[in-house]
């Protein structure tokens, strides 16, 4: 690779800039990384694709549990598959970045915790949200009593119109008033 | 000639179409949406459409998405301007990228408006002109400035002022775009093309808001904002660029979570704090001192005195920071009273004690102040009220990098789910509270046997100490030396392991036990550090008496002296005796100084043999003797430490106190403390990454900053108490030191100003001393005190009253959904109707549309395409009968857009 291929740009650098919450070394380093993912046949397309795959092997999200719903949020891949373009990774480290807005944190937040992409978050997306939370194993799984429990609790106190399920609105106000969302709602290459 | 004049005609339609375009796009802001389609087409693309059909329409669509589908709409819209397009594509050609294309767009939108609408000739014309008048880049171009001049009439060259007015909000606005680009969720292309647009629109028409003369200046002035925008951004990086160890804290950060590099940023905030102090003190007194006051061996306070001279140079008195490390700058003794030193009559005594004075000063300042920023940032935590919901959503710590912290993290995610069911389920059925209350007193009254038992042995320690000095250290061990150092910093390592034992006992909540724990440890070392300074009182006592038996001697000694010369020559020149051999005070300052110096050496060096023992040493033996054990030492016993947060940032802040406490006595505190904290920096770093484990119970680190704040605060206002108790109250030794001389060390600033100012300075800072004056003011500011308390007292009621109505509106809000219950089912109903009629009414909207009007058409696609590319909105949005409070974004369903565009 090499630096000559991870030059990035002079004026798409500055625009880069402007659009994100990213400093210049920020995505001049996020270039980079992005650039080591890249198969060597890949480099020559113009806007190269990550696979899922190889994203989700990054350091950063490799313990994520919402590592996959954060790649299928931030893709604009016509297939779905969850593949990134350099533009979405920034797109991606922008909003996890220290000073993105509350806003624009809450509502890609909001994306990634709706797991069936429908626009709110009911019952089913809350399940697989506390799954996704208790981790893979069985000892630290709860019981469906437990969750049922659990759901409607959170239901009763975000869901302000009753219509079941929690949308965009209410969401960002729960989160709003939350006082470490912003500061755990972060990703640093 | 016919062939120019067309051309002509296009160049003016062009221009006034890139105006309407403007204005358009203030209209519809989602038009800027439809760009990425605009801008990938091509005008070849075009021109190959031309021989088709309306069947070619369907295919294109299905290329270029959604989004473009207005605008291929407008195209086939009307054949006259297509043909326009063509020639206009084979002139001019492809090379002129982006403009070309947002100009044979504006034609085409044009074309179809002009022949449609019926527009007067006379008003484009004045379009033209305006346009030519206002956009540089016409200007150039004379050549086709006087054709037009040929065709068309003369009219005023100016914008009508509301037409101003309006371009200038325009251009407002897309500055604002530009600027609040980045907060929207848009995906970087569209945000890219979007700002791209804006920015030459910006561009062409900002020099259109000036006239005559002023234009020059507003172009000139928008230039500078940019260049100087851009400087902002590039010193920003500099600025992110200079910040120390950035990544090994962002490295930490992800292996351990938030909390353990809190403790990274306080240190490195410290770090920064006392370089400046550093700076202050190294800059305005040692280095002057040393350049321009009188050299070494010049005066008795600057040499040391003959009977240490042979052992001055020894390792082990130095270490001690005695010999020549005693007169040194590095304390307090060295200086001299001597008013201006050097050629730049530098005021050292002046200069001394205002450092002193500005170190504190300074402290506050920066103590406070990120105190009010801290408690502005999480200001209006509304507490409890969504604790399930929080707890789901921002529980995970998305900085984890590390398997090992996830898994932790899942545990106590889990823990914590389970904890709060049940807390709810069963809300506080405490069966033996009786017993948790006897064990939290007994708890309580344990710790409070440490304290007093920790605080007795310091005493005992400090007092034998005080024996052994009188008695000469020289006959003791290293032990009984450093006696009062080591049983400190014993204490300091093994009460918090105690304490902790102990809250085992109480059975808090961790979140509170943490607290608890660290007040404790606070209250421990706060003991420790008092008792230490009242054992030092009673040594200054001690040298102030011996001082003063040592003065009468003085004058004996000199008298002798000064006979025994007199008696033997009186015309001899009176004899000069080496400095060395004059007797001199034990100067009480320089030995703070050194106490102070030595508490803190100790101190760094038991933190770093504890942490080369309690960690490395452990985690190496836990690893490797693993191999040969009967029991899992990894998951056993010993284990692997974990990052102690709380011990660690209070050894912290206890640190800084004793510098802030000595750093008058001793002006090299600063340094020694820099030179600490670079260490511990890069030691403690290491020592994390290699040998410790994630905390079991990862604690998110936001709550507790202002905790630490805190006590940073108490802790500086303990330390200057004592250190201000010694300025103000003991007089100065007589023959050490900048105030030697001096009844009072302050006494300097009267001096300064007696002599530096002129007389009436002195007369009005007299009278502004004076009490009648000073108590007044003091009144006044305990009144303003009193005044801003009570308001913000009210305030936070108001506050109060506020969130109560909120509550009381949201529960009303809850109710009328439930009376709109019913309602609400047939409205569904109802919805779900229109719903199915809704495309075949829009497709037939589309169809009637697009044959006569090429620019409604193009709203409509706008608002259909910008509707899809919203995130989008909740199929249920039909059974919400009103818009929620607080709800900036709502559903609405394509259904009603559908007649929103019709009315266009």
């Amino acid at each position: 690779m090499g630096t000559t291929a991870s030059q990035l740009r002079k004026d798409l650098l500055s625009e880069y800039q402007e659009l994100t919450f990213l400093t210049k070394q920020e995505i001049i380093l996020a270039h980079k990384r992005f650039s080591e993912l890249l198969s060597k046949e890949d480099r020559n397309i113009p806007t190269p694709r990550v696979p899922m795959e190889k994203v989700l092997s990054l350091p950063e999200l490799k313990s994520n549990p919402f590592r996959k719903r954060i790649c299928h949020v931030f893709s604009t891949s016509d297939m779905k598959d969850g593949s990134l373009t350099f533009e979405d990774f920034l797109d991606l480290l922008s909003a996890f970045s220290d000073s993105a807005t509350l806003e624009i944190k809450s509502h890609y937040a909001f994306r990634i915790f709706d797991f069936d992409d429908d626009g709110t978050l009911d019952g089913g997306d809350l399940e697989k949200l506390v799954n996704c939370l208790t981790g893979e194993t069985d000892d630290t799984r709860l019981t469906t009593e437990e969750m049922r429990q659990l759901i409607s609790n959170i239901l009763e106190e975000s869901d302000i119109d009753k219509d079941g399920t929690v949308n965009l609105s209410e969401f960002q106000h729960v989160i709003s008033r939350s006082p470490d969302f912003v500061s755990s709602f972060k990703i640093v290459l | 000639a016919k062939e120019k004049e067309r051309k002509k005609e296009r160049d003016r339609k062009r221009r006034r179409n890139v105006a309407r375009r403007a204005s358009s796009a203030r209209k519809q802001g989602n038009e800027l949406e439809d760009r990425p389609g605009r801008e990938e087409r091509r005008g070849r693309k075009k021109r190959d459409k031309e021989g088709k059909g309306k069947g070619g329409e369907d295919e294109r669509q299905e290329e270029v998405k959604n989004d473009t589908v207005a605008k291929t709409q407008k195209n086939f819209s009307n054949e006259n301007t297509r043909k326009l397009e063509q020639k206009e594509v084979e002139v001019v050609g492809e090379e002129d990228g982006d403009t070309e294309e947002k100009r044979k767009n504006g034609r085409s939108e044009k074309g179809g408006k002009k022949e449609d609408n019926g527009r007067g000739e006379t008003v484009e014309k004045k379009q033209k002109k305006k346009r030519v008048e206002t956009s540089e880049e016409h200007e150039s171009s004379e050549e086709e400035e006087d054709e037009e001049e040929k065709v068309g009439e003369e009219k005023p060259e100016v914008l009508s002022p509301e037409e101003l007015e309006k371009l200038k909000e325009e251009v407002d606005e897309r500055k604002k775009l530009i600027s609040t680009l980045r907060g929207k969720p848009w995906p970087m292309r569209k945000k890219l093309l979007t700002l791209r647009e804006s920015h030459e629109f910006v561009e062409k028409y900002e020099g259109a808001l000036g006239k005559g003369k002023s234009r020059k200046l507003y172009a000139y002035k928008v230039m500078m904002l940019k260049k100087w925008m851009k400087f902002q951004r590039d010193f920003e990086n500099f600025k992110t660029a200079c910040v120390p160890w950035e990544m090994k804290i962002k490295e930490i950060e992800s292996h351990f979570g938030s909390s353990v590099a809190s403790y990274f940023i306080f240190l490195r905030w410290m770090y920064g704090i006392n370089m400046i102090l550093f700076g202050l003190t190294f800059g305005l007194v040692m280095v002057p001192e040393a350049l321009m006051g009188r050299p070494y061996g010049s005066m008795p306070r600057k040499t040391v005195p003959r009977a240490d001279e042979a052992n001055a140079m020894d390792f082990a008195v130095l270490w001690d920071f005695g010999g020549y490390a005693q007169y040194s700058v590095l304390f307090y003794g060295y200086y001299n009273s001597q008013r201006a030193i050097g050629w730049l009559k530098f005021r050292m005594p002046l200069s001394y004690f205002l450092v002193g004075v500005g170190t504190v000063a300074y402290s506050y300042m920066v103590v406070i102040r990120t105190m009010a920023r801290n408690a502005n940032e999480d200001g209006g935590g509304d507490n409890n009220s969504f604790n399930f919901s929080w707890k789901m959503f921002t529980s995970w710590d998305y900085l984890i990098g590390n398997p090992e912290t996830a898994d932790n993290k899942f545990a106590s995610i889990t823990t914590s789910f389970k904890e709060a069911i049940l807390e709810e389920q069963e809300s506080r059925k405490d069966d033996n509270i009786h017993l948790t209350r006897f064990l939290r007193v007994l708890a309580n009254f344990l710790v409070l046997c440490c304290l007093a038992g920790s605080g007795y042995l310091i005493y005992f320690v400090v007092r034998r100490s005080q024996k052994f000095a009188l008695e000469g250290l020289e006959s003791h061990s290293w032990w009984e030396r450093n006696e009062v150092n080591m049983v400190m910093s014993l204490l300091g390592m093994f009460c918090p392991m105690l304490f902790d034992v102990i809250s085992a006992l109480e059975n808090y909540h961790p979140r509170i036990a943490l607290q608890w724990q660290l007040g404790r440890i606070f209250a421990l070392f706060l003991g420790n550090l008092y008792t230490f300074i009242i054992a030092l009182m009673d040594e200054i006592n001690l040298k102030r008496e011996e001082e003063e038996v040592l003065k009468l001697n003085m004058t004996i000694w000199e008298a002798s002296l000064y006979n025994g010369t007199l008696g033997a020559n009186s015309t001899a020149p009176p004899i000069t005796v080496h400095p060395a051999d004059i007797p001199r005070g034990p100067c009480w300052e320089t030995m703070v100084g050194q106490e102070f110096v030595r508490l803190i050496v100790s101190d760094t060096m038991t933190t770093y043999i504890t942490l080369l023992i309690g960690d490395f040493l452990r985690a190496v033996l836990v690893r490797f003797l693993n191999y040969c054990w009967c029991w899992d030492l990894e998951a056993g016993f010993p284990s692997y430490s974990e990052f102690d947060v709380s011990g660690n940032v209070l050894g912290l802040i206890f640190n800084q106190g004793m510098i802030w406490m000595g750093a008058f006595y001793a002006p090299c505190l600063p340094a020694l403390n820099v030179l600490r904290l670079h260490v511990s920096m890069y030691l403690q770093c290491w020592a994390v990454m290699c040998c410790n484990v994630p905390q079991e119970r990862v604690f998110k680190a936001s709550g507790s900053n202002n905790f630490y704040m805190a006590m940073l605060l108490v802790i500086l206002f303990l330390s200057t108490l004592p250190a201000i108790y010694t300025i103000v109250t003991i007089p100065p030794s007589f023959d050490c030191g900048p105030f030697s001389g001096k009844s009072r060390m302050f006494d300097v600033i009267q001096e300064t100003l007696e002599s530096d100012f002129p007389a009436w300075f002195g007369k009005v800072f007299s009278y502004a001393s004076n009490p009648g004056l000073v108590l007044p003011f003091l009144l006044l500011m305990v009144l303003a005190i009193y005044y801003l308390q009570s308001t913000s007292k009210s305030y936070k009621q108001a506050n109060l009253e506020l969130k109560k109505k909120l509550q009381t509106q949201n529960e009303e809000n809850k109710k009328k959904t439930k009376m709109a219950a019913l309602k609400a089912a047939m409205d569904l109903e109802e919805a779900q109707k229109a719903r199915s009629e809704a495309p075949r009414q829009q497709r037939k909207n589309n169809a009637s549309q697009q044959s006569y009007t090429g620019e409604k058409n193009t709203v409509t696609g706008h608002l259909v395409s910008s509707f899809v590319f919203v995130y989008p909105p909740a199929p249920r949005g039909h059974r919400i009968p009103g818009p929620l409070p607080g709800n900036q974004w709502q559903p609405a369903p394509s259904v009603q857009r559908v007649p929103n565009s019709q009315r266009h």
